[in-house]
């Protein structure tokens, strides 16, 4: 079952330039979030100070009843047990095999006998889609791959808390739909609490159960995916539908004169488009932090743009799951010709 | 225990005490780093379990870029010691103190001075490229998020493997070096070989090996912290492993021999030195 992670007044500057200031936001147990921003507004610092390799200025992150910038090393170390961490290119270590890459936590912090590691292993190897190949070197693979395995071997001690650096970074929009499913499939199955930082507004819009957006060095909102979706604030807005009307400019956020010039020729925002649906679990299952579609709506008198939530039936998910093995065998067709 | 950031010019310009201020601050930051960074390194020395499969590895790696440039090194060091005293001797009709005057100069100075500039040049280079390059890859960061630090798992073997080689280095640049003073003084300059033998005792003595040990012991710790902090604190992408690098080597080229003349003069007080 996942933790939450609750982080308050979160503060961080380099050099006396602040990256961000007064971040709070909770990550409900269990559930799937993405932290959205424009290129360069420290979301990777944030993932970075979220599991203690950077410093904050102030502020706490809270997991369970421990505060993490105020942990002794010890501590420390221990709490990053809780984590699985997916760097951006992967960070395998480039000496040792894919297996050797994915065995490394479970050699250095478990005493399972090798025949155990194997099939611990394998068994993650399998979930990503890297059966037969894990006598590959780093250097060997393609980066999607690397993405993979780098995945494989955060999820080797069952991590309460999942963290993605851009997973999409770099893979074309097949591989990104495939390793989408595959992060609904492994909340499924795992239960453990996500955060995806990206910039992908595909992924930003059909994956989550909460959205974030970092901009101008704060936090510009967080929710659920509906209350960012149906949201009218020029910002969430602006990013979310990836429009070039609004506060965000080409080089930083646009200047009053621009806003003003922008805001005189009359511009006419497009009607915010249908919220999609969610992606499902590809077994067809529902997952336990998933919400009925349009719940929060509801809840809050809100009305969503027109066409939101259409062709739930034919979730994308359950369609996926016929093809969804990454080009070898795969536990998903297995799970769901039983 | 992850390592501090390095100098940060546009801090330092943006100090609140003025830009002299900021750049002082600055500065000593990177010293106060430097020092955590060693106190790191020395406590991760004595941590449990020590990685000994590494240290093999790194220990094997070293010896195999630094024995050949050693030897190469010194052969001719102690051919021009040999050449440079040899007219000068024989004028002065002390040629059967050759010998002594090359294994004084070798084993005092040459062998450790030899030593650092291969570890230094060598072995530390290759140190801070294979962490710095790391370092880019996030593997360190990886590393720390699996609950390894990188410190006690990367660093300590390699300062240990960096120790052990400079000290068998000196013994064997020691070895060539008086070899190749003993080749030019006899075969090519006529000298006679068991004058050459007999006064190696004339001048130096057990103590000048052992100082030379030491020194040797001392710069292949040197060249290996400098090496992984420069290496653990590279940023920038592939410019800034390079980058690394290079300082690595400047900076501990500077340091070897600033340390190289404090032990000297240190080891001139402790030791009485024959004839005087």
């Amino acid at each position: 079952m996942g933790v939450e992670v609750r982080v308050e007044g979160l503060t961080k500057s380099f050099g006396g330039h602040p990256v961000w200031a007064d971040v709070s936001l909770t990550l409900p147990a269990g559930e799937i979030s993405v932290l959205l921003g424009p290129s360069g507004t420290g979301k990777s610092v944030f993932l970075k100070t979220l599991i203690g390799l950077l410093r904050p200025d102030r502020g706490s992150i809270w997991i369970g009843d421990r505060d993490l910038p105020r942990l002794s090393e010890r501590d420390l170390y221990e709490v990053r047990r809780l984590f699985g961490v997916l760097f951006q290119d992967g960070a395998l270590f480039g000496s040792m095999n894919l297996y050797d890459n994915v065995a490394f936590p479970l050699r250095e912090h478990t005493r399972k006998s090798e025949s155990e590691v194997r099939a611990i292993v394998q068994e993650k190897l399998d979930m990503v889609g890297l059966t037969g190949a894990e006598d590959k070197l780093p250097g060997q693979i393609s980066g999607g791959m690397r993405k993979r395995a780098g995945l494989a071997r955060a999820l080797v001690l069952d991590p309460e808390i999942v963290l993605f650096d851009e997973p999409d970074s770099g893979l074309d929009p097949v591989r990104t739909a495939y390793i989408n499913q595959l992060i609904i499939d492994l909340n499924q199955q795992t239960d453990a609490t996500f955060l995806i930082v990206t910039h992908d507004i595909n992924t930003a819009r059909t994956v989550p159960d909460n959205i974030g957006l970092l901009y101008h060095k704060h936090l510009a909102m967080f929710g659920p995916r509906e209350m960012l979706l149906s949201s009218e604030e020029p910002v969430v807005r602006q990013f979310l539908n990836a429009l070039r009307q609004g506060p965000i400019g080409m080089a930083e956020e646009k200047d009053a004169d621009e806003l003003e010039a922008e805001a005189a020729s009359g511009v006419e925002l497009p009607p915010l488009p249908p919220i999609p649906p969610q992606l499902q679990p590809s077994d067809g299952g529902q997952r336990r932090a998933e919400r009925p579609a349009g719940e929060w709506c509801r809840d809050n008198g809100v009305t969503p743009p027109p066409g939101s939530f259409a062709g739930e039936a034919v979730a994308s998910g359950r369609h996926a799951a016929d093809t969804h093995d990454f080009g070898r065998g795969s536990v998903y067709r297995s799970e769901v010709g039983s | 225990m992850s390592v501090g950031p390095p100098p940060d010019p546009k801090a330092a310009r943006a100090h609140r005490g003025g830009p002299v201020v900021g750049y002082a601050v600055e500065g000593l930051r990177v010293y106060g780093n430097f020092f955590a960074f060693c106190l790191d390194a020395l406590r991760g020395l004595f941590r449990r379990p020590f990685q000994v499969r590494e240290f093999i590895q790194q220990a094997w790696f070293i010896s195999s870029v630094s024995i050949m440039p050693a030897a190469l090194v010194s052969i001719p060091f102690g051919a021009v010691i040999a050449l440079q005293l040899g007219s000068l001797v024989r004028q002065l009709g002390a040629q059967s103190f050759t010998g002594a005057a090359s294994v004084l100069a070798v084993i005092r100075e040459a062998g450790p001075i030899v030593t650092a500039l291969i570890v230094a040049g060598a072995a530390g280079s290759a140190i801070c490229a294979d962490l710095g390059s790391r370092k880019i890859r996030e593997e360190l960061d990886a590393m720390e998020v699996l609950g390894i630090d990188p410190i006690q798992r990367l660093v300590a073997p390699r300062i240990v493997a960096s120790m052990l080689v400079a000290i068998l280095l000196n013994g064997l640049v020691s070895v060539v070096g008086v070899s190749g003073g003993y080749f030019f003084n006899v075969v090519m300059q006529g000298g006679t070989p068991g004058a050459y033998l007999a006064s190696f005792q004339a001048l130096g003595q057990l103590p000048d090996l052992i100082s030379g040990e030491i020194k040797a012991a001392i710069f292949g710790v040197i060249a290996a912290v400098v090496a992984s902090y420069k290496g653990m604190t590279a940023k920038g992408g592939p410019k800034g492993v390079g980058d690394a690098v290079n300082q690595s080597v400047v900076i501990t080229f500077m340091l070897l021999f600033a340390v190289n003349f404090v032990i000297t003069a240190v080891y001139f007080q402790i030791v009485p030195q024959k004839g005087s």
